[in-house]
């Protein structure tokens, strides 16, 4: 069972519910957590888990040599990322490394063969062990935009067999398909504001449109019938549980402690499982 | 004309608020948001739209089989895994892998791959009390968010020189990717909004990096700053020691809340202490 955590709007608790549901999935099995929030990886924060790997993220980068080049402009026409800036007149090529998407068109169309490919870091993978429980987690460079490449990369190996939580990053983007594609089921994470509604009708137009299995969490939760009850009873959407608004809570996360150190919040998310599961 | 952006790294720090704020005190002022994958700020400001335009950048690459002549050219030449071979001998896209990059269909010797394109968002030109505003939508799922980012500050600009407004707030997306990046590139300055949490410093630091990477000036400003003092003064700390200009403080109040649920800019619909403290720090922005 692979289960993926997104969200539409940011802030709204992804984090909080990857970490302890991980670790309380993980007394009873072998639990793989994914941080695919690559911009903005948040739960080792949390978890602490022993690093025992690192690998760096790379991928092709051309290099041009300049003096051969004839500035024929071939590289910056068939360059879909609009990586090259030709000057014919002034006989300049320019290369915007951050453009990049490395997928080598320029080098076999350069008619002169003036670029050859070098490769770059755009971030980092760690792996991690804390008991039962190995994290993955991936890291975009500062500048960097291929988040997406990163989380192909940590999915790579992922198994249909293997139980895991995939957290990813908020909105609706290429970086959110790429990290639930494997997921059998999926939990938005949500707060009851129109914000968080607003966002949450975006997060499940795509959840449907990829034809998923979702459930829903409400963070911040003061009552049980607030708008996003409303809005699950009218789209006939499934409550996993929900997490009550409570400064106590605030605090705990602002120290980066574990909700489920805490008899009382270790309950919610007991229950949350059984009806996730 | 000055453009600023607010951006945050982590998600629900109070960029919108605060945006929104601004937006309110400025009295005019055009107004960007460029979160287009969770766009709220309209949720606010309540926009009268003028002018819709569809985003049509929803490319997807298909193989005409009465061409392709099965020479399997391209499966070697994608990086991305993208060109499959099915098993009764048929190449197909798998569309989750392909990066649009194009390199197959330029290579293609009988031209079998072609492209269709669709919309894949929308953007809005608008009016609110607070002055003009661009703003955007991209459909679930859809690529190329820096590029219906460009969408939206271009509009902006526009309305702003033709309208002569001097000043584009801008509300960025979370994150330090490439909407993040498309967001701040250029302006005049960037505020980040963090909170007191492990995880807002982490992102805050990240984004940081971005700005000074860039090379653009930036202001911090720490919301719910009372929930966590110990790391408030963390961040305080990091901005002096990295020369970052920080702005001040806003205390946790529910009352912000309660304006977002009742779809209002907080220093339109409360005047206390947490509004005093959006005053203030809008004060020292205006001279930035």
């Amino acid at each position: 069972m692979k289960i993926a955590i997104a969200s539409g709007k940011g802030g709204t608790g992804k984090t909080t519910v990857a970490v302890n549901l991980a670790l309380s999935l993980s007394g009873a099995a072998n639990i793989t957590l994914y941080d695919c929030d690559v911009e903005a990886p948040n739960d080792e924060l949390f978890l602490k888990s022993n690093i025992e790997k690192a690998t760096a993220v790379e991928v092709m980068i051309p290099e041009i040599d300049e003096a051969s080049c004839i500035k024929c402009g071939k590289c910056a026409e068939i360059c879909k990322f609009h990586s090259f800036a030709i000057f014919k007149k002034m006989e300049k090529l320019l290369f915007f490394p951050n453009m990049c998407h490395s997928c080598g068109a320029c080098v076999e169309i350069c008619p002169v063969k003036c670029i050859k490919e070098g490769s770059k870091k755009i971030g980092e993978i760690t792996i991690g062990k804390k008991n039962n429980l190995r994290v993955i987690s991936g890291k975009l460079s500062t500048g960097e935009i291929l988040a997406p490449v990163i989380i192909k990369r940590m999915l790579r190996d992922i198994k249909d067999n293997e139980f895991s939580i995939i957290d990813a990053s908020p909105g609706t983007s290429c970086s959110v398909v790429q990290s639930i594609r494997f997921a059998d089921k999926c939990i938005l994470v949500t707060e009851p504001t129109p914000f968080g509604l607003y966002d949450l009708k975006l997060a499940v137009e795509l959840l449907r449109k990829l034809d998923k299995q979702f459930g829903i969490i409400i963070n911040k939760s003061e009552n049980e019938n607030n708008i996003i009850d409303d809005y699950c009873e009218k789209e006939n959407i499934k409550i996993f549980g929900r997490i009550p608004f409570d400064e106590n809570i605030a605090r705990m996360y602002s120290k980066g402690e574990l909700l489920i150190s805490n008899k009382k919040y270790k309950n919610i998310f007991t229950e949350m499982i059984e009806k996730i599961l | 004309m000055k453009q600023i952006t607010v951006i945050s790294g982590k998600g629900g720090t109070g960029k919108t608020t605060l945006s929104s704020s601004f937006a309110v005190l400025n009295e005019k002022s055009v107004i960007a948001d460029c979160d287009v994958d969770a766009p709220d700020l309209h949720l606010l400001l309540k926009p009268q739209i003028v002018e819709t335009l569809d985003f049509n950048q929803g490319v997807t690459y298909k193989i005409d089989y009465t061409k392709c002549s099965l020479c399997y050219h391209c499966l070697y030449f994608c990086r991305f895994d993208a060109l499959k071979k099915s098993e009764d001998g048929k190449i197909y896209i798998d569309e989750y892998n392909c990066e649009k990059c194009g390199f197959c269909a330029s290579i293609c010797v009988k031209k079998a791959i072609y492209t269709i394109t669709e919309k894949s968002g929308e953007s809005y030109f608008a009016k609110t009390d607070y002055g003009p505003m661009s703003f955007a939508r991209l459909n679930p799922g859809a690529e190329n968010s820096g590029k219906l980012v460009t969408v939206v500050r271009n509009k902006a600009e526009e309305i702003a020189k033709t309208e002569n407004i001097d000043l584009i707030i801008i509300d960025g997306p979370p994150g330090k990717g490439c909407p993040v990046i498309a967001s701040v590139s250029n302006v005049d300055a960037v505020i980040i909004v963090t909170e007191p949490t492990v995880s807002g410093i982490s992102d805050f630091s990240g984004v940081a990096e971005l700005t000074k990477q860039f090379n653009i000036k930036t202001f911090v400003i720490v919301n719910k700053s009372d929930i966590n003092i110990e790391k408030t003064n963390e961040i305080i700390k990091f901005c002096a020691d990295n020369n970052i200009e920080y702005l001040g403080n806003i205390h946790y109040d529910k009352l912000i809340v309660e304006a977002v649920n009742n779809g209002m800019p907080i220093v339109k619909y409360a005047d206390n202490e947490v509004t005093a403290q959006i005053k203030n720090i809008w004060k020292k922005i205006k001279f930035i």
